[in-house]
């Protein structure tokens, strides 16, 4: 009988964090929990284009909050003789999206595991370099990752001729310093490269021309720490991980913050509910506290309500209820919280982090800052509302250089639907 | 206007009329080192502001050209970078830097209060320095310790959840 509740193959990626103590899982230890065998399997076994058709055939999604299926991106890259020599995966380890803490998790806890990953999935793609673009802030993943790539190279996984296959990669931990936009991935790619971190227009696509001008794959840090367990285990077990009739594979780093009894992080099947998330394994709602409304994955994700809570979290049922699964970190926000003040401190973040490249983002965002601020004080003018709507529609889906200000009216547009009430309380009466 | 025209049409920085400034040696190495993570130098250019900063506390203007130079680009650009980021500070600091978390996971769970409790402790704003030079307090966005709010990372510790009344014997641990 087994001590451990969580198992290789119903938990692939936190499976091996109940057998530690907080620290890092050290090479040794990994390796006797099936560590790097995913990598000696597809560099004994199998080609980059049957390691690429199983992701494919694996349905894995996109954990960093687009849901873009990794097998299509990685399909987009240039294979093959005349393939460009120098080729390369960055992991977006930028976690930054208000509300989202689980690529810290696996970043400090198992960083040997996305090692592995990053080498699996450059073998895959036939990359000369790869980095994990990591977050400045996180400076106890950035020493165990370090270390771990240090291990690993010590081991003969990363370098010249991986384990005698013809084929070597390097690994580098790039640091960032600040700024939330740096998520995005061609402001990552233009980050990584010494500049500000200022979208690119798309076309191209970077997997065409990212880093350099290179071919280059950009995966979240949860995505790519699927990838051992895929290959190990196969694309059909995979997609009998997730719960119900949810059409997502594979598990998910679900969360709750907000004003729940125990907030945290657990992996668990993609398409569980947001209800059991909150009930059953953050236990509810404060003493005194009741639900008001719910951010499902991350700052620029439409509010939900309770009357949501049954749906399956995966990526279209979210989608089909007006919102976004995004990174499936829930927050909570309770009763007691004033729905103004909460859209306010949304839109100041995002007024903060605007690059600044493109007007209506730049404007645009400290503009519905100061109409928030004013009906949060009471000081609204009649037509304020209507205001902040058309901002929405201005500041939408293909109004702006990338997706950092349509995220931003997320929020906006769904708490001005759901709760107007709120807002026209703060509407001063002519007169 | 002035007929005499400087032989550079660029503009003419601050900084470029910086004095000279020295790396300090295993600064210098540290770059260099860098600088072959890469494919192309300025990539490095984000590390080596770190690394200028890791030594002074913050980023003096005469290292800005110095960096360029190192990297062989532009120092407008390394400027540039500079004033992008905003965990590079191109102004002194004080000893210790108390960034506190203002997004939306403390907000819900205490920041308001937490942040008036630090400013009222320290007798300063956000982007201010205390007199004896030993806290600057800045706001930061959401550091991933959501589960832990509220937050705040003082130097390269994070700390949470920080209640109001743990604020005096927290910052008294950093001298």
């Amino acid at each position: 009988m087994s001590t451990f509740s969580r198992a290789a193959d119903t938990h692939p990626l936190t499976w091996r964090i109940e057998r530690l103590q907080g620290q890092a899982l050290d090479l040794k230890t990994y390796e006797s929990l099936e560590g790097f065998a995913a990598l000696r399997k597809v560099v004994k076994e199998m080609s980059p284009a049957d390691v690429q058709s199983l992701v494919k055939d694996a349905n894995l999604r996109g954990r960093g909050g687009a849901g873009f299926p990794a097998g299509i991106k990685w399909s987009l890259v240039p294979m093959g003789e005349n393939a460009p020599k120098q080729k390369y995966l960055v992991c977006n380890a930028d976690e930054m999206e208000p509300g989202t803490f689980k690529d810290r998790l696996l970043m400090e806890q198992l960083p040997h595991q996305l090692v592995e990953a990053m080498i699996v999935a450059g073998y895959a793609l036939q990359v000369s370099k790869a980095y994990i673009f990591l977050r400045g802030e996180y400076v106890v993943a950035a020493e165990r990752l370090n270390q771990a790539i240090a291990e690993a190279k010590a081991a003969g996984y990363l370098g010249d001729n991986i384990l005698g296959s013809g084929w070597g990669m390097e690994l580098f931990v790039h640091t960032g310093a600040g700024r939330y936009i740096c998520g995005e991935e061609t402001a990552l790619i233009n980050s990584l490269e010494g500049r500000r971190a200022n979208p690119r227009a798309k076309p191209p696509f970077p997997q065409v021309s990212g880093l350099w001008g290179k071919p280059t794959v950009v995966n979240n840090v949860e995505t790519l720490s699927n990838v051992p367990a895929i290959v190990l285990r196969g694309a059909e077990w995979f997609k009998g991980l997730s719960r119900g009739k949810s059409p997502d594979a594979g598990t998910k780093l679900y969360g709750v913050s907000g004003r729940a009894v125990r907030t945290g992080v657990w992996e668990l099947p993609i398409g569980t509910t947001a209800r059991e998330l909150l009930y059953e394994h953050a236990g509810g709602m404060q003493k005194g506290l009741d639900l008001m409304c719910w951010l499902p994955g991350g700052a620029s994700t439409d509010f939900l309500l309770p009357e949501h809570l049954d749906l399956a979290m995966d990526y279209d049922t979210i989608m089909k209820a007006g919102s976004r699964m995004g990174t499936g970190l829930i927050m909570v926000v309770d009763n007691k919280q004033n729905i103004v003040s909460v859209v306010r401190n949304l839109e100041q973040f995002f007024a903060r982090e605007s690059c600044g490249w493109c007007t209506p983002c730049r404007d645009g965002l400290p503009w519905t800052v100061k109409v928030l601020q004013a009906i949060e004080r009471g000081d609204g003018r009649p037509g304020d509302i209507e205001m902040l709507e058309q901002t929405t529609r201005f500041l939408g889906p293909g109004k702006t250089f990338c997706a950092h200000a349509p995220g931003a009216m997320e929020p906006l547009q769904s708490a001005l639907k759901f709760f107007r009430g709120e807002f026209e309380r703060g509407i001063k009466q002519a007169g | 206007m002035s007929t005499a025209k400087p032989a550079n049409t660029h503009a003419v920085l601050a900084t470029d009329r910086a004095p000279r400034y020295s790396f300090h040696p295993e600064d210098r190495e540290e770059i260099l080192h860098c600088i072959h993570h890469y494919d192309d130098a300025r990539a490095a250019s984000i590390d080596a502001l770190k690394i200028v900063q890791k030594r002074h506390g913050w980023v003096p203007d005469e290292a800005i050209p110095a960096i360029a130079g190192i990297l062989g680009i532009p120092g407008s650009d390394v400027e540039g970078v500079a004033t992008f980021y905003n965990l590079i500070f191109r102004k002194p600091v004080g000893r210790h830097v108390i960034k506190v978390c203002d997004s939306i996971g403390c907000f819900l769970t205490g920041y308001d209060e937490l942040v008036a409790a630090i400013k009222a402790h320290l007798g300063i704003e956000y982007g201010q320095t205390t007199a004896d030079g030993r806290f600057t307090l800045l706001p930061i966005c959401c550091l991933g310790n959501c589960d832990k709010g509220p937050t705040l990372m003082i130097d390269n510790d994070t700390h949470g959840p920080v209640l109001v009344a743990d604020v005096p014997a927290l910052l008294e641990r950093y001298v």
